[in-house]
């Protein structure tokens, strides 16, 4: 699998895209997506709500355990992807397209987050 | 043991071919076993629809043989092991002095004077270890055969097909929980009609060196069929949709064959003494007269699923637990298997819910099996 070289990640394995207008948007990344199995059902934080980098916004099932959902950055919520939260299985079928799981109005980043080659090599694919 | 050692899993004779395959493998029972090959649910839907190939050679085999054979399983075992006639097979179990479970098993009767007792690979020394001890004085021969079979099964309602094409075994004649030895692919095998899927299907006892050959073969052989390599992610909904048991979730030690709503199993009748008759002869009467938790199936009215430990509650009480829990793929929804007070066991029991992190979730309470095969 290749990891966009555009997006950037974090280690909790979620990426993101770069602003515009000051809005990125979150994922999880094909490697979190394969080791989840099968997602059967996404938890995503409401539109407005306050993230924190690192902490908390939601959590994601699959049919062998439920993971939680970190925010990669700290910000306000823009955007849920409703096409997710109706058939969860687009987090598997395409985890850096179509299955993208929210949008954020981008307060703060934490200075950590990984390139793509970075990412690749922390995750080991 | 030094607990900082670091313990080399074990690895079935299919391992190789797995990984080839890009198998997700996971640590089960000291055992390093293929979890899914692709999407743990279309593996599952294949086995409902078409057919699967499974590796469960972790499953521990061990063979009790000799004149005394029969009359030591029948007092090892809560099963009348003396009535099962040969070529035929028994769902039963074996449980402690105090009446709890030790394991449940299969126990193919191979000949007047052999049988094969299918263990599971989390308990297979606690039964190698309970039936030598239980042999003493008995004219029997308790024998560990974990490493001299490799085992396979092709489950679903396509597997008898594919199978026919593979050997000149009478499969039609094997009936469920029957088996005979055969040769399949040119390689000799005990052929079972038996499984954990609530499917028809075949369980194939190889020998390790020919696990390669047969895995092939039956690859080959169902390919127009649909036949697709399946993990155990999508054996363990597949048995919990067919409401089958699986120890660790929902037997234990601490439960007897009567609290687990499986007492069928002990045969009172047999003759001579066995070990737990006493103590699960006072386990049925107190089932009567104050009956225990009762091992129901939930099915979710939302998406968030259960998993084994979660509380089940009625009216802000705890009303007992789930042992097993996962989406669905024929339902569609979350289902569970829980232990609930007598009184919250009723099918269409209304009030009930499952605590989710938290949050309770509503649940309908239903008889199981989740899932049966129209014949």
């Amino acid at each position: 699998m290749s990891n966009p070289q555009e997006l950037r990640y974090s280690k909790e394995h979620e990426w993101l895209s770069g602003a515009e207008d000051g809005v990125s948007t979150v994922g999880i990344t094909e490697h979190a997506a394969n080791a989840l199995g099968d997602v059967v059902y996404v938890q995503l934080p409401e539109v407005g709500a306050a993230v924190t980098a690192g902490e908390t916004c939601g959590e994601l099932e699959s049919t062998k355990s439920v993971s939680d959902l970190y925010s990669p950055v700290t910000g306000e919520i823009t955007e849920i992807n409703q096409d997710v939260v109706d058939d969860p299985a687009l987090v598997n079928t395409a985890p850096f397209e179509g299955g993208w799981l929210f949008k954020v109005r981008v307060a703060d980043e934490p200075k950590d987050l990984l390139s793509a080659a970075e990412y690749t090599e922390y995750s080991g694919s | 043991m030094s607990s900082n050692t670091p313990v080399e899993p074990r690895r079935t004779a299919l391992d190789a071919l797995h990984r080839s395959l890009g198998a997700t493998m996971t640590d089960f029972a000291g055992w390093d076993m293929p979890l899914r090959y692709g999407s743990e649910r279309d593996e599952h839907l294949a086995v409902r629809t078409r057919a699967g190939l499974f590796d469960l050679s972790h499953m521990g085999e061990i063979t009790v043989s000799g004149p005394q054979a029969a009359a030591l399983l029948d007092f090892a075992l809560v099963g009348n092991i003396g009535g099962v006639k040969t070529g035929r097979a028994r769902y039963t179990m074996i449980c402690r002095a105090d009446g709890g479970i030790l394991d449940d098993l299969i126990v193919y009767r191979l000949a007047d004077t052999e049988y094969m007792v299918v263990a599971n690979a989390s308990n297979a020394q606690v039964v190698l270890d309970a039936l030598t001890e239980r042999a003493e004085g008995f004219d029997a021969e308790v024998r560990d055969d974990r490493d001299a079979y490799a085992l396979l099964a092709v489950q679903g309602p396509e597997s008898p097909g594919i199978l026919k094409s593979l050997t000149d075994a009478d499969l039609d004649g094997l009936k469920y929980y029957a088996g005979l030895p055969g040769t399949v692919a040119g390689v000799p095998a005990l052929i079972a009609r038996t499984g954990y899927t609530g499917e028809d299907g075949f369980e194939l006892f190889v020998a390790p060196a020919d696990a390669e050959k047969l895995w092939q073969a039956l690859t080959d052989a169902g390919a127009a069929a649909g036949l697709a390599p399946c993990g155990l992610s999508c054996r363990d909904t597949l048995r919990l949709e067919a409401g089958m048991p699986l120890y660790g979730h929902e037997l234990s030690t601490s439960l007897t064959p009567f609290d687990a709503g499986l007492g069928r199993v002990v045969k009172f009748e047999k003759e001579g003494d066995f070990v737990g008759r006493e103590a699960l002869s006072a386990a049925a009467a107190r089932a009567e007269s104050q009956p225990p938790r009762v091992l129901v199936g939930l099915i979710a009215e939302g998406r968030r699923v259960p998993r084994a430990g979660y509380p089940v509650v009625a009216d802000g009480q705890v009303i007992g637990e789930v042992t097993s829990g996962a989406p669905s793929p024929t339902l569609g929804r979350p289902i569970a298997m829980a232990y609930v007070d007598a009184e919250h066991s009723a099918p269409g029991t209304t009030g009930v819910g499952v605590d989710i992190r938290g949050s309770h979730e509503p649940y309908e309470v239903v008889a199981l099996p989740f899932y049966k095969r129209q014949k």
